[in-house]
């Protein structure tokens, strides 16, 4: 009873709350375009639907890109900074720099330097989601238990060997929790990418369509837009934790 | 089969850990390296398996140096890689040196049966209990034959229950197989229940404070025969000598 109650407890309070606020928004009337309710962004939503369905998938899809090119460069970077410490040494404070500077302020430069639209919007997005994969991955590889490395030794394990069915199974973890940091920041980094951009960017993403939507005084439809980029946040989230899922209960059971 | 000679071993860091040891380990002895925490036993078990170099001295094999794989090793803890199967853990040693899983299956179930664990094959290490990691990791440091069997306090971390157990049964083991071994432990009964030699360490900077030869016969009531209680006492004493006050 108490459990059914507790996993039924977000969407009560979630719809609890969406009656409080449409109740507000009648009792009140403020106006629409000042705070529309949950009704009227349904409505904004059903009307603009292929559209707005349209700039879900586009941002989903620069998200998904960065993600991608994020968990391969991790990789990469962190399996150089495994293998030589003078990599590690040139790479490190390098990756942190990139990290700490806000991507809002490096985006207009990609976008100048960038032609294409998509490749540009992808590049700033994994300016912000790749640091995770890299600093979890080099801290799973680095994390391999000494035993088991004198172990492999012992046996005259070549680098290889030792990577392949050692360090990089061992940093497997590690890398899934990176990974699902990365996939909520690269969304985070392509929708500050399309903000930069504005209409000279693809011009179809969802952050695009909040602009366009504040520039017309559309509130409404501007709120169906941000509940569609939640869904797209949760949406990552929940992939990247069924992956990890998937690939770690398997394989320790 | 082996010997040290005036062998030392200082750290980068500066400290002394091992100050000339020398002793000779013949080939199926069953030696015990007994010593307080931080005497450096450990340390000259490395050695001993070439993980690291002496500072000062020489290892020397009456027929050269092992090759990989020649030395069997088990830590203190099981160190099995949790994602694979006992059997696979057991593999391991076999496949790094590029032996195919088919041809290395028979020799894999030899060595989990040997330590009784011949239904536990496909069992990831999470679904087994503290003593049967063990017998994994003992199967894992067998499977490739070796010549020398370094143990470093593999059964510091289990009950008495398991420990006993698994004591015997290292025993028994190490009569059928006639296989040298050198064991670490900070555990003075269980030096001289395993033990046909307890080399006695000091505490830091270890060196070989006594080598005592055990004459305790083999049988079953091994634990509780008068000489296995003497050499508890001649070994207590031993150490509580070493020991600062």
């Amino acid at each position: 009873m108490n459990k059914t109650l507790e996993r039924a407890a977000p969407f009560l309070f979630g719809i609890i709350g969406l009656g409080l606020w449409q109740a507000a928004v009648w009792g009140s009337g403020i106006p629409v375009y000042v705070l529309p309710g949950p009704i009227a962004i349904v409505r904004a939503y059903a009307g603009d639907f292929d559209t707005l369905n349209d700039a879900f998938v586009s941002t989903i899809s620069v998200a998904g890109a960065a993600l991608l090119v994020s968990a391969a460069l991790g990789v990469v970077l962190a399996l150089a900074m495994a293998a030589s410490s003078l990599v590690r040494a040139a790479i490190q404070p390098w990756a942190v720099i990139l990290q700490v500077t806000p991507v809002v302020a490096i985006a207009p430069l990609i976008i100048i330097w960038v032609n294409q639209p998509f490749l540009a919007l992808v590049v700033c997005a994994t300016v912000v989601a790749f640091f995770p994969v890299l600093s979890n991955t080099a801290a799973g590889l680095a994390a391999t238990p000494r035993d088991l490395l004198d172990l492999f030794r012992l046996n005259g394990a070549t680098r290889v060997q030792t990577l392949l069915l050692l360090r990089l199974p061992a940093a497997l973890p590690y890398f899934l929790a990176g990974l699902r940091i990365s996939g909520t920041l690269a969304l985070v980094g392509a929708v500050v990418a399309e903000f930069v951009a504005g209409s000279g960017g693809f011009a179809s993403g969802l952050a695009f369509r909040i602009l366009e939507a504040g520039y017309r005084l559309e509130i409404a439809r501007m709120f169906a837009a941000l509940m569609l980029l939640a869904f797209a946040g949760i949406a990552i989230y929940g992939a990247l934790g069924l992956l990890s899922h998937v690939m770690l209960r398997r394989r320790e059971i | 089969m082996m010997k040290l000679e005036g062998v030392s071993k200082t750290f980068s860091n500066g400290t002394l850990a091992l100050e000339n040891i020398s002793a000779s380990i013949g080939r199926g002895e069953f030696v015990a390296l007994l010593g307080p925490s931080g005497c450096g036993k450990s340390t000259l078990l490395r050695l001993i398996a070439n993980l690291e170099n002496p500072s000062a001295g020489d290892i020397t094999w009456a027929d050269g140096q092992p090759k990989a794989g020649e030395i069997g090793f088990v830590f203190q803890d099981a160190t099995l890689m949790p994602w694979a199967s006992a059997a696979e853990n057991v593999f391991l040693p076999l496949k790094l040196r590029g032996q195919s899983r088919a041809a290395a299956m028979p020799e894999v179930k030899a060595a989990l049966a040997q330590v009784g664990l011949a239904d536990f094959f496909s069992a990831k290490p999470a679904s087994l209990s503290g003593g049967m990691k063990m017998r994994v990791s003992i199967a894992r440091a067998l499977v490739s034959k070796p010549k020398l069997l370094l143990m470093d306090e593999p059964f510091a971390a289990l009950d008495e229950f398991t420990r006993h157990k698994l004591q015997e049964d290292l025993r028994a083991l190490w009569r059928r197989s006639g296989k040298t071994v050198v064991f670490v432990t900070h555990s003075i009964y269980e030096a001289a229940y395993l033990a046909t030699r307890i080399l006695v360490m000091s505490p830091r900077p270890g060196r070989i404070a006594a080598d005592i030869a055990s004459t305790v016969a083999d049988s079953t009531e091994r634990r509780t025969a008068p000489d296995y209680i003497d050499l508890v006492k001649q070994v207590s004493q031993t150490l509580s000598a070493v020991m600062p006050a």
